[in-house]
């Protein structure tokens, strides 16, 4: 069978209508056919495709044996969130695109046998419990940000008997993961299962703690921090800099997405955040972030919703099942399209964006081809609701506040090769240094554990 | 959780709380603001520090309830709990010796503006203090800000308290009187608005405390954002302080409307549950 086993999804029609998964994940059966696909190859390409190293073919091999629990050991060996990684990892471009299968047909679908592992262990309440008693070595080690990142290297240095304590600037848990990414993709039971593991195997967890303002770096080494991790994550939206952008109902996906996810504003008034429930939507940008925008101004009752790309589809840095997702649910996508100004009503809310037909010229650095705007092409989309997801600027909060620590022109925070900023002892990781995807800084974070492990060991 | 030490009503439906948060105590200096939020099922609400107290390790807020959170709020006692309370946030006020200061605050920000004063007059600036509200029973604070300032104007517009009028009114006639160096202005945006005008013409610097829509209060969601000097400036990171000459008043004025329609639905099914004290006893 050198077919993947489809995963069944949900009805778009039914699902668009609700913040419930796309799909329930693989059945028992499913699970073991798809697994029984494994090569077990003696040297796994796979491996390689992993930003954290997972032992694919041993993980697969318990599934094939039909034992989770034993699956989940080796996730957890090198993954603190297996449950979020089988759900957002763009493993298309990672393990399973170095399968050895996907050279003759399709690649294991690496990323939902992950995901059913962490995932019963969840449903069954299984004890996956490690028995093994970490021996403590009582060195305090701070991690700034609760984040992918942060969680990664926090749990990692957990493991090898560190006493960590997470500062978290918000009032709860999870970065990214839970401001960012809508329940539909990862629900937020998953991931509070996820880091109350790490609770239990000692972790502390700090939140309303901005540190810069509420403590500074120097208060966390003077109250014994021998090392610290910074994984702020990145904090500025970028906004297009073209007329009418603050024109009410023009809102930044991070704007829209907190008050969704963090606040739950589709529970109001039980819940005291409002959102507005724009009837005809347009989203700005051709990533995840984008498409998590526009699949949740569906959600909130979205007749229309348009999303607008500059470059073409096939440039679009958003997964493709996201995208087949998003379109699946009615989001209409106009590439080679560039918003020029924003147009408000006498009140000053937005009634309409301009926008201007690209095409694309010669390749750039970045390797993409450059969007180039056709003279002329401008016409008008009627709209009560635009959503910018465009990307973020470094958080400028920590590096300003914070004396010695150096970062580069755009604000990112400078960092040698073993993850250490320009202060002894001070390290740090994800996007605040650049990254941009979840299991990238989770990498991060465990390259980063593994060097303060090397760098408090010659202390 | 951070528990309410003390509670006081200061003005009519205006309160004062203080609240028991070391980290925030220790770390927060005049100008800067907490961020709250009462319960689960809470919004993040900004507020200006009014006051600290170190040695208790107390951080005082004030507010007057206006929308449903406010009114929540005001229900709690001295010994409940608030559920988050996050700070320091936004810069500290710049305090500087400038010679002749004069503070115009309205309704509540009297009491974010007393920090401030407090500030100047204690490196040896005069302060000339004005305070509207719309009447008698919102003018708050009076005992304090009269300890902070050289003199100190009061106005409402019905005229029961102090001049009849508006804030701007008073600051006419002082702007003729004193050669100012600084006007300080905090408290509603119309009031705000009025007071860069009038000072532009003069061409006194002016700076505005602002207290714009937020939600994070760190960056990084943008609903803070106005427009100084032709750029996009965020509130909670940029400021809470900007020059009020370059600031884009009519914008911050429009964006304040932004969830006008649903605040009002959220306070009326608040009041309908029967948690406004008019229907309780």
């Amino acid at each position: 069978m050198s077919q993947k086993l489809k995963i069944l999804e949900r009805d778009p029609q039914i699902r668009k209508n609700d913040f419930e998964q796309v799909s329930a994940g693989y059945t028992n059966c499913e699970m073991l056919a798809e697994s029984k696909r494994c090569l077990q190859c003696k040297k796994p390409t796979c491996i390689s495709g992993c930003p954290v190293e997972v032992n694919i073919p041993g993980f697969i091999k318990h599934l094939c044996e039909n034992n989770p629990k034993k699956a989940i050991e080796i996730l957890n060996q090198k993954n603190n969130l297996p449950a979020v990684c089988g759900r957002v990892c763009p493993q298309e471009n990672q393990c399973e695109k170095m399968c050895v299968l996907a050279k003759k047909g399709e690649s294991i679908s690496i990323g939902n046998l992950e995901r059913y592992a962490a995932d019963i262990i969840v449903k069954n309440d299984i004890d996956d419990d490690d028995d093994e008693v970490i021996e403590k070595n009582n060195i305090k080690v701070a991690v700034i940000g609760s984040g992918p990142a942060g969680l990664t290297c926090g749990g990692d240095l957990l493991k090898m008997g560190y006493d960590v304590t997470i500062y978290e600037s918000l009032h709860d848990t999870g970065g990214v993961l839970r401001y960012g990414i809508p329940e539909f993709r990862l629900p937020k039971k998953i991931l509070n299962k996820e880091i109350d593991k790490l609770k239990k195997m000692g972790m502390k967890i700090i939140l309303n703690t901005l540190v810069g303002r509420t403590k500074t770096v120097q208060e966390l080494i003077d109250n014994g921090y021998k090392a610290i991790f910074v994984a702020v994550g990145a904090g500025l939206p970028v906004f297009l800099g073209i007329p009418g952008e603050n024109l009410n109902h023009i809102y930044c996906s991070n704007e829209f997405l907190v008050r969704v996810n963090l606040m739950r504003a589709f529970n109001f008034p039980d819940y005291d955040t409002p959102v507005h429930r724009g009837k005809h939507v347009v989203v700005v940008g051709g990533g995840n972030t984008g498409m998590d925008s526009a699949r949740t101004a569906i959600r909130l009752g979205a007749e229309t919703v348009k999303l607008i790309y500059r470059r073409s589809e096939s440039e679009m840095p958003a997964r493709k099942e996201e995208r087949i997702h998003a379109r699946e649910e009615g989001v209409e996508f106009i590439p080679l399209t560039n918003p020029v100004r924003f147009i408000g009503d006498e009140r000053k809310f937005v009634r309409a964006v301009e926008c201007i037909k690209m095409e694309l010229g010669e390749y750039n650095n970045s390797g993409r081809r450059h969007p180039n705007e056709i003279a002329g092409s401008n016409y008008i989309i009627e709209t009560d609701m635009v959503i910018l997801a465009l990307g973020l600027h470094p958080n400028p909060i920590l590096p300003t506040l914070t004396k010695g620590l150096n970062t580069d022109d755009r604000g990112y925070l400078l960092i040698d090769d073993n993850y250490m900023t320009s202060i002894r002892g001070v390290f740090a990781g994800g996007d605040i240094v650049g990254g941009s995807t979840v299991i990238e800084a989770m990498g991060m974070g465990k390259r980063a554990a593994k060097a303060i492990i090397k760098y408090l060991g010659q202390e | 959780m951070y528990k309410i030490v003390k509670k006081n009503e200061i003005g009519l439906r205006v309160h004062s709380y203080e609240i028991y948060a070391p980290e925030v105590a220790k770390s927060a200096k005049a100008g800067q603001f907490v961020i709250l939020r009462i319960d689960d099922k809470g919004e993040r609400i900004p507020l200006t520090i009014s006051g600290v107290s170190c040695q208790e390790s107390l951080v005082r807020i004030i507010f007057q309830e206006i929308g449903k959170s406010t009114s929540q709020l005001a229900l709690l006692n001295e010994g409940d709990y608030i559920k988050d309370f996050a700070g320091p946030l936004g810069h500290p006020a710049e305090v500087k010796k400038y010679g002749t200061v004069v503070a115009v605050a309205g309704g509540v920000g009297a009491a974010e503006v007393l920090p401030i004063i407090k500030g100047f007059k204690k490196i040896g600036n005069k302060i000339v203090t004005i305070l509207g509200a719309r009447n008698k029973d919102l003018i708050i604070l009076e005992d304090e800000l009269k300890q902070e300032s050289d003199t100190l104007f009061f106005v409402t517009n019905d005229g029961t308290y102090g001049t009849k009028g508006i804030v701007t009114d008073v600051l006419k006639d002082v702007m003729d009187k004193e050669n100012i160096n600084l006007v300080y202005t905090i408290g509603p945006i119309q009031m705000m608005k009025s007071v860069a005008e009038l000072t532009k013409g003069k061409c006194i610097k002016t700076i505005a405390s602002l207290n714009p829509i937020m939600l994070d209060g760190t960056g990084m969601c943008g609903a803070c954002r106005v427009t100084v000097d032709g750029k996009i400036k965020f509130a909670c990171v940029d400021g809470p302080e900007f020059d009020a000459h370059t600031l884009q008043w009519a914008e911050l004025v429009s964006r304040q409307n932004l969830f006008k329609n649903l605040e009002k639905i959220s306070l009326d099914n608040f009041r309908c549950n029967g948690n406004c004290k008019c229907h309780k006893n």
